[in-house]
């Protein structure tokens, strides 16, 4: 998994495929990071991501109970009009903003 | 009932239920359906639908134990067809696991959006299951549907 931490925050910059197979990994990784930095907020980069299931929604899910207890927040950067479709129609941008940058 | 044609086309697909094999699964469908000249948003689309799929039988009707899935594709019109099929536990109460947010392994993480995801993504959606012999999830497409209008004059 590619990421990077800064303070509390971690950007985890997610593959090119989001399905169950590498759901798993990222899940494990993030959670690591999680405990270990004291993260507070995430910001998933979508930029390589042309694909993503319900995996995906699970894993953006997941993330977000471990860090919203302590009030932390959760992200999404560089979303393509699929990826918003996608996270439109879970309902997951109800805990999730995207940060839109002007063009 | 609509008549929509003879079988044009049609494969199928015996594979390991290894997670791996979903990308495999999902690339190799997208494959075989360009011969109806899809858009890039309906071939996603069809790569999501046929993902749920193959994650749910390897997860869910395998519980990630070693065994076959089997995908059989075909086109009859301008619908691409899919059967998705497992010999795995089955699934007791299909209605109950078809509500949004329903999962029975919310341990794994697991959003609950698989099956809404497959009826939002196909046009037909329809589960075959009986606990202890395995799922098949059969799914319909109409692919280019209101295009031919703009595409077929040509220059």
């Amino acid at each position: 998994m590619k990421y990077q931490v800064q303070e509390n925050c971690l950007t985890i910059f997610l593959p090119e495929d989001v399905d169950h197979h590498n759901a798993e990994e990222i899940k494990r990784e993030a959670d690591r990071l999680i405990d270990r930095e004291h993260i507070r907020y995430i910001i998933f980069d979508f930029a390589d991501t042309g694909f993503m299931d319900s995996s995906g929604i699970g894993v953006i899910m997941g993330r977000y109970k471990k860090v919203y207890m302590m009030g932390g927040e959760v992200w999404a950067v560089h979303t393509s009009e699929r990826m918003r479709k996608i996270l439109t129609m879970s309902g997951v941008m109800k805990i999730m903003q995207i940060y839109e940058e002007d063009k | 009932m609509e008549r929509i044609g003879d079988v044009t086309n049609e494969m199928e697909l015996y594979f390991d239920s290894h997670s791996s094999n979903e990308a495999f699964a999902r690339v190799t469908v997208a494959a075989f359906m360009t011969q109806l000249n899809p858009t890039v948003e309906e071939v996603s689309d069809v790569k999501t639908a046929v993902s749920e799929a193959v994650t749910n039988a390897i997860i869910h009707g395998y519980e990630n134990t070693l065994h076959k899935v089997h995908i059989r594709a075909w086109i009859q019109g301008k619908n691409l067809f899919l059967e998705v099929s497992d010999k795995g536990v089955g699934i007791p109460d299909v209605k109950k696991a078809m509500e949004p947010l329903f999962t029975t392994k919310p341990e794994m993480e697991r959003s609950g959006m698989g099956f809404s995801f497959m009826e939002a993504f196909m046009d037909e959606l329809e589960v075959e299951s009986e606990p202890g012999r395995g799922t098949r999830v059969k799914m319909r497409k109409e692919i280019g549907r209101g295009r031919e209008l703009w595409t077929t004059q040509s220059l």
